[in-house]
């Protein structure tokens, strides 16, 4: 359905921009746009033409310079899917420069990735990420930066998306260039209860956790690095300060 | 059970088959009828008597005024909230939730590494009114928002705070499979290299997910079984 939407509008209107139509395509909602220079610079393009078949061809059918009435129905196709994995290729090049970063920044303020599902998490703002650099390996992936943790895309439409069109290495370089936009970490967190009762086995685990993160918190500080209430670092929950060791457990 | 009315679909099977329902089992007639299990709601639920033989698909003794009529709608949609509260921890409800369960009715954990492990609907308080229905996955022990947003008007205080420890007590098995997908962590690289803990930037959530691995680190564990020990 969505080649559909893509061959008739090329093929009828020469004023639709190529770029446009596959930023403009349903699912395609994680994708910035790249500078054209961006994508005309073969320095840029460095090892791509081992995946990508007849690359110069591909990168004017990108750009618009390719006469598509000139085309067969089948080259023009061919064309196209090599555009697209040229282009996401392309693009996790492309946003871990300062310009890419910019774009993708915008929306991650507008939570175009989507909103992490943990409960205690209180709606942080995804990013992209991939799981491997090669092309056909995994499915884009979701980094929530307040738990640390990896999650797969809300819709069946994302989870097609390949992952290494965004890289493994997005989000570190993200919060490389912007350490400011590092959320804080909630201390909270969920224990299983039966009858208002931790179970213990989970209790137990969850203190060895929170003695985990004490110790690093301390190698912090020993550092000074200050954790508590800083960017990157530690909210506590304002009534009780967990130590409340004292509630009753329940063994099950 | 005399008047069943003319409708051929009961009041909870009709409640539990409107949309965005789908989390609600059909509490037994039996158990809503044994007054036992019905202790200390009357004081909860305005219009209880009303509401109580609406459930029941009872012809109310005094006819409903209709300007109560939306009033005593809503005390039946509580009311058989909080009897399906307790009713989910009985031995046939449990039967009937891991039905569901089976089917991701619930749907799966969207953590990747969790693999998919089917969720259990969870409340964070026992209180009505006060939040709507989590997500508990067996695997990571945490809680999530349900996916879709038709789940987001449903009380958690419905399913409880019990309900999946009840659960997993019931059916150690689902422990075990949520143990059986191991315990891998997530770590964020650039160009392929960790980024370093004390770094502005680095790690601070790896014992969110952390569990003991070594020699040393299952000794501290074991000495935490009742409080956290202070170096």
């Amino acid at each position: 359905m969505e080649d559909d939407q893509y061959t008739s509008d090329s093929g009828s209107e020469l004023s639709e921009y190529w770029i446009d139509t596959f930023l403009g395509i349903k699912g395609h909602e994680y994708f910035c746009d790249i500078d054209i220079e961006y994508i005309t610079d073969k320095f840029n393009l460095t090892g791509l033409n081992e995946q990508v078949e007849r690359i110069s061809q591909v990168i004017d059918y990108i750009i618009d310079e390719t006469d598509v009435s000139q085309l067969t129905d089948e080259l023009r196709e061919i064309y196209d899917s090599n555009a697209r994995v040229l282009y996401g290729l392309v693009h996790a090049r492309f946003i871990l420069t300062p310009r890419g970063l910019q774009r993708m920044m915008e929306k991650y303020k507008k939570a175009d990735f989507g909103y992490c599902a943990r409960v205690h998490c209180q709606l942080q703002h995804l990013l992209p990420v991939g799981l491997s650099d090669i092309c056909g390996v995994c499915s884009v992936k979701l980094y929530c930066p307040r738990c640390e943790d990896l999650y797969n895309p809300k819709s069946s439409r994302h989870a097609m998306i390949d992952g290494a069109f965004f890289g493994t290495s997005f989000p570190a370089m993200f919060f490389q260039q912007y350490p400011h936009l590092q959320p804080s970490h909630p201390t909270e967190r969920y224990v299983p209860k039966m009858f208002g009762f931790k179970i213990h086995e989970y209790a137990k685990l969850a203190r060895w956790q929170e003695q985990q993160r004490r110790s690093l918190q301390k190698r912090l500080a020993d550092r000074g690095l200050e954790t508590i209430n800083t960017a990157n670092g530690y909210v506590y929950p304002e009534d009780d300060d967990d130590e409340g060791d004292e509630e009753m457990e329940e063994q099950s | 059970m005399s008047d069943v009315s003319s409708e051929l679909e009961t009041w909870i099977s009709n409640y539990c088959s409107l949309y965005g329902h789908d989390y609600f089992v059909e509490v037994s007639q039996e158990f809503i009828e044994d007054d036992f299990n019905l202790t200390g709601l009357s004081s909860i639920v305005p219009f209880y008597r009303e509401a109580l033989d609406m459930i029941l698909d009872f012809e109310p003794e005094t006819s409903i005024a209709v300007s109560d009529m939306a009033l005593v709608q809503h005390s039946a949609e509580l009311l058989f909230g909080l009897i399906h509260q307790r009713f989910i921890l009985t031995k046939m409800g449990l039967q009937m939730m891991a039905s569901k369960f089976e089917q991701k009715v619930f749907g799966v954990c969207p953590r990747y590494l969790c693999d998919g492990m089917h969720l259990l609907p969870v409340g964070t308080q026992d209180v009505p009114g006060l939040e709507t229905v989590r997500l508990f996955c067996p695997c990571c022990a945490d809680i999530y928002l349900p996916n879709s947003s038709r789940y987001l008007n449903i009380d958690g205080a419905f399913f409880g705070t019990t309900f999946p420890g009840m659960f997993m007590d019931k059916y150690p098995e689902v422990v075990n499979q949520a143990k059986l997908r191991g315990k891998q962590q997530f770590q964020l690289k650039l160009f392929g290299f960790k980024v370093n803990e004390s770094s502005q930037v680095g790690p601070r959530m790896k014992w969110l997910r952390q569990v003991p691995k070594n020699e040393q680190e299952r000794r501290d564990y074991e000495e935490c079984a009742y409080a956290i020990k202070n170096d």
